[in-house]
């Protein structure tokens, strides 16, 4: 019985072999064969449990179209119908609102990650960047998402983020009315929204995502100690250094994303708004054209840049802020010139800045988040949009000058 | 594939044409699908006057109505807040409403109204459109100590003095628009959407 089994898998095997000769090969290349560095620790959880998300995203994503009408008449009543009378609507309502949220959690971190150890520096440029595009498509796509319910804070986001166009000198104002298909977003603006939600970028999300693996997978993962573990090779041509992905790692990503869907569960059925974070109030009251709600602001994964934008005096100057804060990131790759990778090889400087950096930022965070009336916390703000763009304008130098410590060979705790 | 006697130049100019030819196309293809975008027929024809009756609005009492989708306030102002207007000329960016797009010739005048108690204008902040909220009440504000009415908007506090006029050290770069407008029945009745009689 059992032989026959196998002769048959074998059968199957071979059937396709002959015809597809290179599956095989390539599964060898991303999985069996991807030698990654064998010192991995917690921050190497992030890049499996985002795309965990998108997986997430997509198929709760199409399960909500099948009850949500993408009209600005019937938008609201829709969702609330998902989540009153669907059976089960409201868990694969708070999965998907939920999923958005974790999403970010889970980028962020992995960004930061990058930042951490120099994942970003020569040869991995292309891997950073394409990141940095997925990242981008994310905020547009959250957004989008956002404006779906027709709820309050959906009307006005929509409002003043497609106003942000409008800086634009000559063309703002037509490019506006473009984008709306109309002269304040309206049902043609919602329709339009839902195409480009549902079907155009989660199909340029997907590409990128791609992309940035088998960029990944060309030049090999980075590690805590920033070590180039293809240095050093066994007989055989295998980083001394490195272990298969799988099955090492494809098990050490489940047990992470066990541990990762515990805690999404507890937010999902105890707090699936997160005390407003996640959904915000305002969005539970259908979208009133006349009236703006009394304090307005963007969902949490926006709200550093979005005090920026609040802080600038100038609307052109203060949008250009906005948008430049997301395009410098690009230019990581070649701002870092430190000799070290990681963080642990690097001088006092580097931690001190990247640790102010990211305290600035989640800062910044909370200043968007606020009010926004006092007006300490705006001059508070410009100095800390300050200190960003200093962060990465002056890059160069402190990672030049500050000193390192020699690089090991191997990374460390090999045996 | 034979590669003797190749005509490399001609195979070159028909590479060439191909390509300009398929762009060219490939342009005036992108035309209705970027064109697809723009408001519709109907979305056009949904901006007519409207009329609304102001004969019961009390001194310092707002109403809102709406005009092509956005909303327009109507104020029956107190003499107080005439009276302080000028006080604020040199706290605002275009005291005199230099900005002809800001509103028609008709209220380039201290008050940007028609009649001087009357404010009409459309409540859509000029930074990024929220609609900023009445605080018509002459007395300090959070936002402001020395507030003399006005209107705060909640997305990015820009503030406005009772006449629209912008305040300095906001984002919104302009003072609100001031829509075409008239009166009928015996000034019972506002008409947005007209300009009145007479006037360019």
């Amino acid at each position: 019985m059992a032989n026959k089994l196998t002769r048959a898998v074998a059968g199957v095997q071979e059937w396709f072999n002959y015809r597809t000769p290179g599956l095989m090969p390539a599964y060898r290349k991303h999985m069996s064969e991807y030698w990654a560095p064998k010192n991995f620790n917690l921050w190497y959880y992030f890049g499996s449990l985002a795309l965990l998300v998108l997986v997430n995203q997509i198929v709760t994503g199409i399960f909500l179209t099948m009850n949500f009408k993408p009209s600005a008449a019937e938008a609201f009543a829709s969702v609330e119908y998902i989540m009153r009378d669907v059976e089960w609507g409201w868990l694969i309502r708070y999965m998907h609102s939920t999923g958005a949220s974790a999403f970010f959690i889970v980028v962020y971190l992995h960004m930061f990650r990058g930042l951490l150890y120099g994942s970003a520096q020569k040869p991995r440029e292309l891997v950073w960047i394409l990141g940095m595009l997925i990242y981008l498509v994310l905020m547009a796509e959250a957004f989008l998402g956002y404006v779906l319910p027709w709820g309050q804070m959906s009307f006005w986001g929509a409002k003043v983020i497609i106003s942000l166009f409008g800086a634009i000198p000559m063309i703002g104002d037509t490019l506006v009315e473009w984008i709306m298909g109309d002269y304040l977003p309206a049902d043609a603006t919602l329709n339009r929204f839902f195409a480009l939600h549902v079907i155009a970028l989660p199909l340029v999300l997907l590409l990128l995502v791609v992309l940035h693996i088998a960029a990944l997978h060309e030049v090999g993962s980075n590690n805590p100690d920033g070590v180039d573990i293809k240095k050093t090779k066994d007989a055989r041509g295998r980083p001394l250094d490195g272990i298969a992905f799988h099955p090492y790692y494809t098990v050490k990503d489940l047990f992470g994303a066990m541990f990762f869907l515990t805690i999404c569960a507890f937010v999902l059925f105890f707090e699936p708004t997160f005390g407003g974070w996640f959904l915000e109030h305002d969005n539970f009251v259908a979208a009133n054209k006349l009236v703006t709600p009394e304090h307005i602001k963007p969902v949490w994964y926006y709200t550093p840049y979005y005090a920026m934008l609040r802080v600038v005096p100038d609307k052109l100057l203060g949008v250009m802020t906005m948008f430049g804060a997301i395009i410098v990131l690009f230019f990581v790759p070649w701002l870092d010139r430190s000799p070290a990778r990681s963080y642990r090889y690097r001088g006092w400087k580097s931690k001190l800045l990247l640790a102010l950096f990211a305290f600035s930022f989640v800062w910044l965070g909370k200043i968007g988040a606020g009010p926004g009336t006092d007006p300490n916390e705006t001059i508070l703000g410009r100095v800390l949009t300050f200190y960003y763009f200093a962060f990465f304008i002056t890059m160069p130098l402190w990672t030049k000058a500050d000193s390192t410590k020699p690089v090991p060979e191997r990374v460390k705790m090999h045996d | 594939m034979a590669n003797e006697g190749v005509n490399h130049g001609r195979r070159r100019f028909l590479t060439a044409t191909t390509v300009v030819v398929g762009g060219a196309g490939a342009l005036v293809a992108a035309v209705p699908f970027i064109k697809y975008w723009l408001p519709s027929a109907r979305a056009k024809t949904a901006g007519a006057p409207v009329q609304q009756d102001i004969s019961k609005i009390e001194e310092g009492q707002m109403i809102i109505t709406e005009w092509r989708g956005q909303p327009v306030w109507v104020v029956r102002r107190s003499k107080a807040q005439l009276d302080a207007l000028k006080s604020q000329d040199s706290r605002l960016r275009d005291p005199k409403s230099e900005n002809v797009d800001q509103q028609p010739k008709f209220a380039q005048n201290e008050y940007r109204s028609i009649k001087p108690e009357l404010l009409v204008m459309v409540g859509v902040c000029t930074h990024l459109g929220c609609s900023p909220k009445f605080h018509g009440e002459i007395k300090p504000e959070p936002f402001d100590a020395e507030w003399k009415g006005g209107f705060f908007c909640p997305c990015h506090k820009s503030r406005f003095d009772m006449a629209g006029r912008v305040y300095q050290g906001v984002p919104a770069p302009t003072n609100l628009k001031v829509p075409p407008y008239t009166f009928a029945d015996g000034d019972k009745t506002l008409i947005i959407g007209v300009m009145p009689e007479g006037a360019a």
